[in-house]
């Protein structure tokens, strides 16, 4: 039993950085039906200038304690990383908007790529340790069940954006001219929406959000390094599959969802596989579920039907 | 082989014979003239052909029949494995290559249509990361199933394979001549692979105009029309997948015995994507446009690694891009701006090509 309630919450605290991930794949994907490919590099590259931030802050202040030197480190990556996103969108991705649905996938893939290139230029191929600011050292509120600080901030912080993100979408004029947007943009223009305003907004939200949850990645496991992203960035895209691709609930469901699979999974594959499978197949589960929502569900848990071709 | 003709300057336009001339001299002469800088650069050759196989064979999936896979390095690692279990002394079995080749073939023929039966349902960029998935998964067993029972070795990956033995002749082994005068066997493994990268592209250049062909460019095209012309567009879908997936079987067999060991960190997602980065520059759907991606693509980037190092250490006095980066960079870049400033390739794949019959007439269609 505890061990189950452990996986839980481990689960949940991975699903709820995942969601964060996937709510960027879902805005962009809505609006412009691309599958932004380089999401995941985004969140590196946030992790990494997060961790630039920090350790020059904590060499010209060493007195300013953890909470603050992490703000400092969230507010540099964050602009960076909505700037980045900003630029590729404008560079890479507006003039292929009315190319074959292939083109700007290819593209995404070599932006993601360059990234990825960049990176390893500015930082090197090596693993940094993140440093955690915030304690990692598990508390046990129930016998045989841990959970660390950083654990519980990373669940109120991801929760607080999202709420934060569902307001902004629904209650808002941006959020309308947003939703407006994505039904059909053309039209959108047509009633005085911005919609080339609108959609770098977007992509300068999600990425934000990417940045944020690249931080608590590095957190978490209390290493960076220029691939970090991959990763997590095709789990994020199946977590937005796997809850409706569009949806921004859809995309916080199935990300928590997604979360809970793999760490359950991985806690008792084994014994399910009377050990021939072990933990190390954990990452199967994401690709597993994502191959099995598309064939028999291609809409998701939450999505609506849409038409197959535009 | 027309399209090689094509761009040889001045010749290919006004006296094709010598062009074509020109072009096979340069593809029999080009690994001696290599051997003259370095055997390095004949392995670096040996590898743009594997490259050029494997590029032709994803090409007949993305340039064809339009279905964009990135995953595609999952066959070569069937391929390669298949090398590994059946030729090597892991498993104490050593075939020849005349049963493991065709073998690797068909299991990777086998993963394609795995792959490709439920998938093929899916939207063009849903398939995409559907594939990518199955790549990461066939890497994630590479990596994982040397536990209970040690099948694939693990992360370490197999080493000592069996290299290739045609009829009792060792490829992998130099032909002494006299004693001042021998055959490098890095030379002997370009002729080898040059035969089977003429083979393939002769194979895939009459299926490009045969009837299977036509259905894929239809498919490509639209295939709700391919669908209402009477296409059974979930088998040809099929078929170009299992077709593909063959000459990555092939080109992985090969592989494992040139390289003579294989493991998990050959086949990641990275290699799909330069893959497809060389069928993108090219020019997906033309052979000739991919061939000459797939050896400008390998080839840049040694170049750049073999120069690069040492001016970077004149101009700077230390090195700030590894040659490894370098590459990356390379690929990165091909990507984006050949989709942002010619999206058709270098040698884009002629709108004749939708008439095969005038292709096989040697008309030229339009003005």
């Amino acid at each position: 039993m505890e061990t189950l309630l452990q996986q839980i919450i481990n689960g949940l605290v991975v699903g709820s950085m995942y969601a964060l991930v996937a709510l960027g794949y879902t805005m962009v994907y809505g609006i412009l039906g691309l599958i932004n490919f380089a999401h995941g590099d985004i969140l590196m590259i946030g992790a990494l200038v997060a961790l630039q931030a920090i350790t020059f802050a904590q060499h010209t202040w060493p007195h300013l304690g953890a909470l603050p030197t992490l703000a400092f480190g969230l507010v540099v990556a964050v602009p960076v990383s909505m700037l980045m996103g900003y630029v590729i969108e404008r560079a890479a991705y507006r003039r292929l908007r009315n190319a074959p649905r292939l083109a700007p996938l290819i593209t995404a893939i070599g932006v993601s790529f360059l990234l990825q290139t960049i990176a390893m230029i500015v930082w090197g191929r090596n693993y940094y340790s993140f440093p955690q600011l915030i304690s990692t050292t598990p508390l046990q509120p129930v016998k045989g069940v841990y959970i660390a600080p950083v654990q519980i901030v990373i669940l109120i912080v991801s929760a607080v954006l999202m709420a934060a993100l569902i307001v902004l979408v629904n209650k808002t004029r941006i959020g309308r001219a947003m939703r407006a947007t994505a039904e059909n943009h053309r039209i959108a223009s047509l009633m005085g929406v911005d919609a080339n305003a609108i959609i770098s907004l977007t992509f300068v939200i999600g990425s934000g959000l990417a940045a944020i949850a690249g931080v608590m990645i590095a957190s978490n496991y209390g290493i960076a390094h220029s691939t970090m992203g991959t990763l997590p960035g095709l789990k994020a895209f199946t977590a937005a599959v796997l809850g409706g691709i569009g949806n921004l609930g859809g995309a916080m469901l199935g990300g928590i969802l997604l979360g809970l699979v793999e760490s359950i999974g991985a806690g008792y594959i084994e014994q399910f596989s009377f050990g021939f499978f072990n933990s190390s197949y954990q990452d199967i589960f994401a690709f597993v579920i994502l191959g099995v929502v598309l064939v028999f569900r291609p809409t998701g848990l939450l999505g609506e039907r849409v038409a197959d071709r535009a | 082989m027309d399209e090689l003709v094509r761009i040889v300057p001045y010749f290919g336009t006004h006296n094709p014979k010598v062009a074509r001339a020109i072009v096979l001299a340069l593809i029999l002469v080009a690994p001696i003239l290599a051997l003259g800088i370095g055997p390095a650069w004949v392995r670096i050759l040996d590898f743009a052909l594997l490259y050029v196989m494997l590029a032709v064979g994803l090409n007949l999936v993305v340039g064809f029949a339009g279905l964009l896979d990135l995953g595609y390095i999952a066959f070569y690692a069937v391929g390669a494995y298949t090398w590994a279990f059946l030729a090597s002394p892991h498993f104490g079995v050593h075939l020849p290559f005349w049963i493991v080749l065709p073998l690797g073939a068909g299991f990777a023929a086998l993963a394609g249509v795995i792959l490709g039966f439920p998938v093929l349902r899916l939207r063009g960029d849903y398939l995409a990361i559907v594939t990518l998935g199955f790549g990461e998964i066939v890497r994630i067993f590479m990596n994982n199933l040397n536990h209970p029972i040690n099948i694939t070795n693990g992360p370490q990956g197999i080493n000592m394979l069996d290299s290739l033995h045609i009829f009792g002749w060792d490829v992998s082994r130099r032909i002494v001549i006299t004693d001042s005068f021998s055959i490098n066997s890095l030379l002997l493994y370009y002729y080898v692979f040059l035969a089977f990268v003429t083979l393939s592209v002769i194979l895939v250049q009459r299926l490009q105009v045969s009837r299977i062909g036509r259905a894929w460019a239809a498919i490509r095209d639209d295939d709700l029309a391919a669908k209402a012309v009477g296409i059974n567009v979930r088998n040809c879908k099929l078929l170009a997948f299992a077709m593909g997936a063959t000459f990555g079987g092939v080109a992985g067999g090969l592989f494992g015995a040139f390289q003579g060991f294989v493991s998990p960190e050959s086949f990641s997602l990275m290699e799909s994507i330069i893959v497809l980065a060389m069928v993108v520059f090219g020019g997906m759907g033309n052979i000739g446009g991919v061939i000459i991606g797939a050896l400008l693509l390998s080839w840049l980037p040694e170049v750049l690694r073999s120069y690069a190092v040492p001016m970077q250490t004149a101009l700077f006095g230390q090195v700030l891009l590894d040659p490894e980066i370098l590459r990356m960079l390379v690929y990165a870049l091909a990507l984006i701006f050949m989709m942002l400033l010619r999206p058709s390739g270098l040698m884009p794949a002629h709108s004749r090509y939708s008439r095969p019959d005038l292709v096989l007439a040697n008309k030229r269609v339009g003005p």
